[in-house]
């Protein structure tokens, strides 16, 4: 196993939906589909997001892509025209995931 | 039949957002073929921006800038038969098209067909609508409209691709509407060029997820890409173009010796954006099933999609509503160390303070404070710093009092002398309220909306 942050094995883009955010995260190789879709669960979404999403947090699975989408509810601080956060549209929630860290079978790194 | 077969649409978009760079459309039609451009202007917000311009001006609540675009690019479009879609026309299309044509008589080009379509704005109907049925209920919340009736300040209806479609059958070569949803401006005209059956579904989702993957411009191309620094000469980024095929798939693409970056990797990344339940991504043309998509690398900044599939629309129509839901002031200051987190927190509790002593009271909820440079945005997944050197003090407030909200931004420079050391940057000047625009997501039946096509020549 190798403690790797996200972004080594997969990428990600995020903006809003309604009041809360959408973040995609793309795997890097249809074999780390199959390693993030057992790992990267809701609970871990929401544990890493805590701060930042006050609501539920649903997946989807979109294997003929090797992605997950993810919707974080109530996450922008009340919603786009509304909020006075500095990130009122989760343009930055896809970046923010791909900081933390997975432990990673080694040969998934190749 | 052949012919059709082989035939292929080229669709660009020039603009992805009310304003996006300029440089789109006027590189577009200029650096590499194409049939159609199209441009997105209106987010949630701009409809509620430009029904205040139309009740200050009764000729103004459209884009501007559109129309100002149409006067540089008409000439080289008439040459190349290009045609233009654009949602530019807010909430007075009547008064964009007159500006259109105006532009066009200047520039000297003639037999331009410029066509809009209608029906999309129900601001003036909302009170019949409400008593024939319609409940308006806000489709997020399920909260009823009743509070908010009479602080609506605009209300468009998200309408599809036949109204475009139709006004192109009449032989428009620029086609304004006003609300008509993003990816519907490119799916129309392959309903045209190809005749598509309104009802082929599949097909329908394959031009709505083309008009999904282009309707953000150059975010296709590597634009807000995970691994930027692979994506090539940024500044000359391309704009997106799709290649459609008579049979749904296609190709994303961009122009020859133009910057940026056309991978799997980049188009998924928009495939995925705001996308939601990707199995029932709704349009008002169909449902789109993103979990049908083949995407595969067809040579360089080539990337092929085929295979969608897609089924019946709801027998709704979304509508965005908007309404004034008071005011809100924010403020800036720089914060020096040591101690940037002690000394924010003291300045915000000397404005709230003298904000009571001016005789205004704003709630604790209606308060805003926020330290930009403490790891804000990361909160929860990156520690935060114990001591930061330097932050952006971020103070504001909510009120629907807007004299109590120029009292607190009149309260910010001072605090500069009468507070801690170190505060500087107080070069924006004074902070002013603005309004705050509410959003009221809802539905309509299908049934009520009828648009109408009106095309005029030039």
């Amino acid at each position: 196993m190798a403690r790797v942050a996200l972004g080594q094995i997969a990428l990600a883009r995020s903006g809003d939906k309604g009041s809360g955010s959408n973040i995609g995260v793309i795997a890097r190789s249809p074999q780390l589909y199959t390693f993030l879709s057992a790992q990267l669960t809701t609970a871990v979404i929401k544990e890493a997001f805590k701060e930042i999403c006050l609501g539920d947090v649903v997946r989807y699975e979109l294997p003929n892509l090797n992605a997950l989408n993810f919707l974080l509810a109530n996450s922008l601080g009340g919603g786009g025209t509304e909020a006075m956060i500095t990130d009122a549209q989760g343009k930055v929630h896809g970046p923010a995931l791909l900081h933390i860290k997975m432990d990673v079978p080694e040969h998934l790194l190749m | 039949m052949q012919a059709q077969q082989n035939k292929k649409v080229l669709i660009a978009n020039a603009q992805g957002f009310w304003g996006d760079s300029l440089l789109g459309s006027l590189r577009l039609v200029e650096e590499g073929p194409v049939d159609y451009l199209t441009f997105d202007y209106l987010a949630e917000i701009t409809m509620s921006i430009m029904q205040k311009q139309k009740m200050r001006d009764a000729n103004s609540g459209y884009a501007t800038d559109f129309v100002q675009l149409i006067g540089r690019i008409i000439k080289i479009c008439k040459q190349k038969k290009i045609k233009i879609i654009a949602n530019a026309g807010g909430v007075n299309l009547r008064a964009c098209l007159k500006a259109i044509k105006k532009t066009i008589v200047e520039t000297g080009v003639t037999g331009i067909h410029v066509g809009i379509v209608e029906g999309d704005d129900i601001m003036d109907r909302l009170a019949e609508l409400r008593v024939s049925g319609e409940t308006f209920a806000n489709m997020e919340t399920g909260e009823a409209i009743e509070p908010i009736v009479d602080r609506i300040t605009s209300a468009n209806v998200y309408i599809g691709a036949a109204g475009i479609v139709e006004a192109l059958r009449q032989g428009a070569d620029i086609v304004v509407t006003g609300r008509a949803s993003d990816p519907s401006l490119v799916l129309a005209p392959l309903i045209y060029e190809f005749g598509w059956p309104l009802d082929d579904y599949d097909k329908m989702a394959a031009g709505t997820i083309m008009g999904h993957v282009i309707e953000c411009g150059s975010q296709c191309t590597g634009g807000n890409f995970t691994d930027w620094q692979t994506v090539p000469d940024m500044a000359r980024i391309g704009f997106p173009v799709v290649e459609a095929n008579a049979d749904g798939s296609f190709v994303v693409t961009k122009h020859d010796n133009t910057g940026g970056l056309v991978s799997v990797e980049t188009v998924t990344s928009q495939l995925l954006y705001e996308l939601g339940d990707p199995k029932s991504y709704l349009s008002p043309d169909c449902i789109a099933d993103f979990t049908s998509i083949q995407i595969s690398q067809d040579g360089e900044n080539r990337v092929r999609i085929s295979g969608i599939r897609g089924r019946e629309a709801t027998s709704s129509f979304k509508v965005s509503m908007s309404y004034s839901n008071g005011y809100k002031v924010l403020c800036t200051l720089c914060i020096s160390g040591p101690d940037t987190v002690e000394k924010a927190q003291r300045l915000a509790d000397m404005v709230f303070a003298r904000v009571q002593m001016h005789g205004f009271d704003i709630a604790e909820d209606d308060r805003f404070l926020e330290l930009f440079g403490n790891n804000l945005l990361y909160r929860g997944i990156v520690p935060r710093l114990e001591h930061p050197h330097e932050v952006l003090l971020r103070l504001g407030a909510k009120s629907n009092n807007p004299k109590a909200l120029q009292v607190l931004a009149a309260e910010i420079a001072p605090l500069i002398t009468s507070g801690p050391p170190g505060i500087t940057g107080f070069a924006g000047g004074r902070a002013r309220p603005t309004e705050i625009v509410g959003y009221w997501p809802t539905l309509i039946d299908k049934s009520r909306i009828n648009t109408q096509i009106l095309v005029e020549e030039v």
